[in-house]
C-alpha cells in the first residue's frame, strides 16, 4: 500500500485530486505503544477491531502487524464465548 | 590383548553408566515440569436466577477447589450482574466472576470439570498466562487501566 509507484501517484492526482500529503501511512498501534498482551475481557478495546456486524476487520485496515493480529482474533474469539463481545451484530457502534 | 579386552569393557561400561545417569536427568526434568507452577485465568458466568448469598457459595465451593489442589489464588474479580452480548440458555444476564491463581497443570481438568457438572455455570474459559499477562494483570489489579465496570476486589 505504501509503495504506491510514483507515476501513479500523478496519475492519480491529475484524475482526481489525491495528492500524495493526503495519504497517511499506516502503522501497528501495538508496537507504537508497547502493548504486549491483549486482554479478552476489555471489551470496549476489542471493539475498535470489529466491524458494526461484529467481525473481525481485515489487517490491511487496521495496519496491526500480523504477530498482533493473532492476538487480537484469539481475544476477540475468546470474549465472543465468554459472552463479552457478540457472534453477530447490527449496528453495533 | 587380554588387556585390551578389559580396557574395552571398561569403556562400555562407563557409556552404559552414561546413559543411565542421562536417562535419570531427563526424567526428572519431566517430573519437576508437571509439578511446576503455571499462571491460569478462569471466567465463570453464573446463573442470573441466584441469590447474591448464593452466588457467593458457588464461588467459594471453587475457590476452596482451587486451594485444595495445590493452587494459590492471586487475584479475584466479580463483575456482578452483567448484561450478556447475546443470550445463553434463554438468559440475557449473568454473574462473571474471575479466578487469578497459581497451580500445577493437573489443575485445569479437575476444575472444568467441576464446572461442567455444577448447573449454575453457564459458559467459563479457563487460560494459561504468559509473562506479559502476567504483568498485565497486576497493574490491571492496581487499577492502573481505566475501568468501564465496577470492580470488587475480594481479600484473601
Amino acid at each position: 500500500m505504501s509503495k504506491v509507484k510514483k507515476s501513479s501517484i500523478q496519475d492519480d492526482s491529475f484524475m482526481f485530486n489525491n495528492s500524495p500529503q493526503q495519504f497517511k501511512k499506516k502503522y501497528c498501534r501495538f508496537k507504537k505503544s508497547g502493548i504486549k498482551y491483549i486482554d479478552f475481557k476489555n471489551a470496549d478495546f476489542l471493539m475498535k477491531f470489529v466491524n458494526d456486524q461484529g467481525k473481525l476487520l481485515p489487517r490491511r485496515l487496521t495496519g496491526t502487524s500480523l504477530k498482533y493480529q493473532r492476538k487480537v482474533a484469539e481475544a476477540v474469539k475468546r470474549a465472543r464465548h465468554l459472552a463479552i463481545l457478540p457472534f453477530i451484530g447490527d449496528q453495533l457502534k | 590383548m587380554l588387556l585390551f579386552l578389559f580396557l574395552k569393557i571398561i569403556n562400555y561400561w562407563f557409556d552404559f553408566k552414561d546413559y543411565i545417569l542421562t536417562f535419570a536427568a531427563l526424567k526428572n526434568k519431566i517430573d519437576s515440569k508437571k509439578m511446576e507452577l503455571k499462571n491460569y485465568e478462569s471466567v465463570i458466568i453464573l446463573t442470573p436466577v441466584l441469590a447474591e448469598k448464593q452466588m457467593q457459595e458457588a464461588v467459594a465451593s471453587f475457590r476452596q477447589l482451587i486451594t485444595e489442589q495445590g493452587g494459590n489464588i492471586i487475584r479475584e474479580e466479580n463483575w456482578g450482574l452483567t448484561k450478556l452480548a447475546y443470550p445463553i440458555t434463554k438468559k440475557s444476564t449473568g454473574f462473571y466472576h474471575i479466578f487469578e491463581f497459581q497451580a500445577p497443570g493437573t489443575i485445569v481438568a479437575k476444575l472444568e470439570l467441576a464446572y461442567r457438572r455444577d448447573e449454575q455455570v453457564l459458559r467459563y474459559l479457563t487460560i494459561a498466562l504468559d509473562k506479559h499477562a502476567v504483568i498485565y494483570n497486576e497493574r490491571r489489579g492496581k487499577g492502573e487501566f481505566n475501568k468501564p465496570k465496577e470492580i470488587k476486589e475480594v481479600a484473601i
